[in-house]
């Protein structure tokens, strides 16, 4: 039989040679290529919500401007929060997921490409959705958590909450897709000997965030259909005035949801920078055991902290002392984490790269915000601080000071292995301080201002109340980002036309992803390597050379190599596009509804029913 | 130096995998994990809102609307779904059948009795039309009780109830076009051993939705 001669495949092997133009990138389903399209659209989003945030600031650096109308300013400062968690940071991480898991636990794409790809584009889709409204002044306004009964159509009456609720549960259904594809990924394709507790520690964190994904974003799709029920079919689960419903309800729901959220935002970033320090520092990441340990202890107490979020509400004596006791524990595993990678650097051989500065940065800013986040763990404490700027600095510390610096120190880090090409440390150090001086002199003083009362999501305030100096100061420090934010697209995109050309392992890094050529083959491994170690490369007496020497080798194509790649496919673009197309119908045609539920089905069939790749013997 | 190196790095089995399982399987898992989380959702706001609506009609409970003199019966049909309960429990015993008629699908059978043990396309039938059923007792409660005065708009009790077992019973909609579609596919080239896996993460899926709705119909049902 096999020596018959065959007919030829259905589709042409060619099909794997498509590396440019428009429709490669539209059908790709090969995860570097989505980590890519996710850093892209992600980068985008970021700058953004940035310039939301300046025209908040803006607006708010002397008293009583009117740069901005007060509706307006409910939009900007929804919008930048909401774009900021769901359009920034979560899909900055979902671009490493993408590009790194398989890499580090050697595997030669995630589980499911094509779900893969069906992710990518149903973010992409949503944060089309959500965002366009502001351009026409009909954004959502009513705050990135979005609180019912506030939010209902009795005090919400316009589009502006439509496009909200729907956006987010259009965004829920990309990033579960997400999330079990990568739960599988890492549960199921880890190479052989990559035992658990030799997962590189950022997969490690990855895997967390998964799990936290699974768990929390179905309570908050829940919240949003109860909400959407409530606006276009008339029921009543937060209808206060005539049917008695629970005003709590929506805040129990959401924060179930949204203080996990809280982990899933900063994992990833604790994840990157478990793999910045040591490879700058020449050692092991110190106590590895117990950083895999405190990361599942913060995944585990993060979904018994929920109420911290409403000790305004005067939930009573037992429920305030239960939740802020749990919040108080959190801050057990997560100062173990800063002690072990302050530790790691300990009489390290520091080599102080952009990315290393930015990992440094990560563990001193995260510190401070941790800290101003114990403050409000204690209810009586919390009641000065709640709804002041004190919580907008606390937030910003954990969010710009950990997340985004820890996706920065990863972008440095990983951009060699995803272009093939070094940034431009100078440029890179420029980028690193106006960053670090831009975030301390806008979030630093907001503390001060909070201190003295002034509120949150006010869009101007009488001069002489003391948060003059403070306001200004905030406002000097965020025209700063922009600067510094130049420097980086600057870099970014010069560096990958003309940077130096970095080789397989520039950095002289420890874990599996680098033993591979930059950028890495479709295939990722031409052979699957046996995995001995947690850093495969520094344990040179463990490397399996000829493994290495077949890795390393460049320019080979699957075929050359027999390894079967799955097909390129438009198919999951179609499903998001009708799944899209579907919520689309509820605020502008009904038809649409059926038109894209048409869409989404005929794709989705025509997807399940054809063969991810070809058919091998 | 025998043979170019490029031949070295023929992949030993193509799709290893860790846990020697196939991924799909994992994944359905936690698919019903999460599916876990948005039916707990749904069914602590059941509870939280039992009992608190301002207007009937009522679950459990009569109701005179002051308004009208009207009296409202307690609303739930018990006996009826009762019935729509077992027909739906007795779907999972079918999907069981189903699935182990594909895998033995290559083993003679001699007694008729083994012959419709083996039949895949009458257990996969039986589950769908028994799924199917339970759909249409469900229609039909839905309207009696939207006749009797009770939508989803009327009270909370109307609102968390039709969303509740609305969302169970999208669910198994779901499940239903699944299942016909794994018809289409036994009818197209037969299903066999190999195709088991395909068979038994819908028998997952549909066990999950059958167990949800157990603790569905005693927690609103039998629980006053």
């Amino acid at each position: 039989m096999a020596t018959t001669a065959r007919p030829a495949p259905k589709h042409s092997p060619d099909a794997y040679g498509e590396h440019s133009g428009l429709w490669s990138w539209l059908s790709t389903v090969d995860h570097k290529r989505i980590g890519v399209l996710y850093l892209y659209t992600a980068l985008f989003f970021f700058m953004f919500g940035g310039v939301e945030a300046i025209i908040i600031r803006a607006q708010l650096g002397a008293p009583n401007q009117h740069l901005v109308s007060a509706e307006f300013y409910n939009q900007l400062f929804t919008m930048h929060g909401t774009t900021m968690i769901f359009l920034a940071i979560m899909p900055l991480s979902a671009a490493f997921f993408n590009f790194l898991i398989p890499l580090q636990i050697g595997a030669r794409d995630v589980a499911f490409p094509r779900l893969n790809a069906f992710s990518y584009w149903v973010y992409l889709f949503g944060g089309i959705f959500i965002t366009i409204p502001i351009l026409f002044a009909v954004a959502p306004n009513d705050g990135w958590f979005g609180y019912a009964p506030l939010t209902t159509r009795a005090y919400s009456p316009g589009i502006n909450i439509d496009f909200w609720v729907i956006g987010l549960l259009i965004l829920g259904v990309s990033s579960l897709a997400a999330a079990f594809n990568f739960l599988t990924t890492i549960i199921n394709l880890r190479a052989p000997g990559m035992t658990l507790m030799r997962m590189p520690m950022f997969t490690w964190m990855a895997f967390i965030v998964q799990v936290l994904l699974v768990l929390a974003f179905p309570v908050v799709t829940i919240a949003l259909v109860f909400l959407l029920f409530d606006r276009f079919f008339g029921t009543n689960f937060y209808n206060t005035v005539s049917a008695g419903a629970d005003p709590l309800l929506w805040q129990h729901l959401f924060w179930i949801f949204g203080h996990p959220e809280v982990y899933i935002l900063v994992l990833p970033a604790f994840g990157l920078v478990s793999e910045v320090l040591p490879t700058y520092s020449k050692k092991p990441l110190f106590g590895y055991p117990v950083m895999v340990y405190s990361g599942i202890l913060i995944a585990v107490l993060g979904f018994g902290v929920w109420a911290h979020h409403m000790f305004a509400v005067g939930l009573g004596p037992i429920a305030d002392t239960f939740f802020g006791l749990t919040t108080m524990l959190i801050a057990i595993p997560t100062g173990v984490k800063i002690f072990n990678w302050i530790a790691t650097m300990a009489q390290g051989s520091i080599r102080y790269t952009t990315a290393m500065l930015f990992g440094i940065g990560l563990v001193a800013l995260f510190t401070i915000g941790g800290i101003s986040g114990i403050m409000h763990a204690s209810p009586p404490a919390d009641l000065q601080q709640t709804d002041t700027y004190f919580v907008v600095a606390h937030f910003h510390y954990v969010l710009f000071g950990g997340s985004i610096m820890g996706i920065f120190g990863g972008i440095y880090h990983y951009f060699p292995k995803i272009t093939g090409r070094l940034m431009d440390e100078k440029l890179g150090k420029i980028h690193f301080w106006l960053t670090v001086v831009a975030m301390n002199l806008t979030f630093f003083p907001m503390h001060f201002s909070g201190m003295l009362g002034m509120p949150r999501r006010i869009y101007t305030y009488d001069a002489g109340q003391g948060w003059d100096l403070f306001n200004a100061m905030s406002t000097a420090g965020a025209m700063i980002f922009p600067i510094a934010m130049l420097v980086f697209i600057y870099n970014f995109f010069v560096s990958r036309k003309r940077g130096e050309i970095a080789g397989s392992n520039p950095w002289g890094a420890g874990t599996l992803e680098w033993t591979i050529p930059s950028p890495p083959p479709e295939y990722n491994f031409a052979k699957i390597p046996t995995v001995t170690s947690r850093y495969p490369l520094w344990e040179g007496k463990e490397v399996d050379y000829e493994c290495a020497r077949i890795n390393s080798q460049e320019g080979k194509t699957p075929a050359d190599l027999g390894i079967v790649m799955p097909y390129s496919t438009i198919k999951p673009l179609l499903v998001a596009l009708g799944l899209v197309t579907m919520f689309c119908g509820l605020i502008f045609a009904r038809a649409l509804i059926g038109v894209g539920a048409a869409l989404m089905i005929f794709s989705l069939y025509s997807w399940l029913l054809s063969p991810l790749e070809p058919e091998h013997d | 130096m025998t043979a170019p190196a490029t031949h070295v790095s023929a992949p030993a089995p193509h799709h290893y995998t860790t846990l020697g399982l196939d991924s799909r399987k994992v994944a359905i898992w936690a698919f019903i994990g999460s599916e876990c989380m948005l039916f707990v959702s749904l069914i602590s706001t059941y509870l939280i809102y039992k009992g608190r609506s301002i207007v009937g009609p009522f679950p459990h409970e009569t109701w005179t609307d002051p308004a009208t003199g009207h009296v409202f019966k307690p609303i739930l049909n018990i006996p009826v779904t009762s019935a729509s309960t077992f027909v739906l429990l007795m779907s999972s015993l079918f999907m069981v059948l189903a699935l182990a008629a594909v895998q033995n699908k290559e083993k003679p059978k001699h007694t008729r009795g083994e012959r419709i043990l083996g039949s895949s396309r009458l257990w996969l039938w039986m589950t769908a039309i028994a799924g199917a059923t339970f759909l249409g007792f469900q229609a039909f409660e839905f309207t009696s009780f939207v006749h009797e005065g009770l939508s989803i708009r009327t009270n909370l009790f109307g609102s968390s109830f039709f969303t509740l077992t609305g969302f169970h019973g999208a669910h198994v909609t779901a499940g239903v076009i699944w299942l016909v579609t794994l018809l289409a596919i036994d009818y197209r080239r037969g299903l066999g051993p190999r195709d088991s896996l395909l068979v038994d993460i819908a028998a997952l899926y549909w066990h999950f939705v059958d167990v949800i709705w157990i603790v569905i119909f005693t927690l609103v049902y039998l629980i006053r």
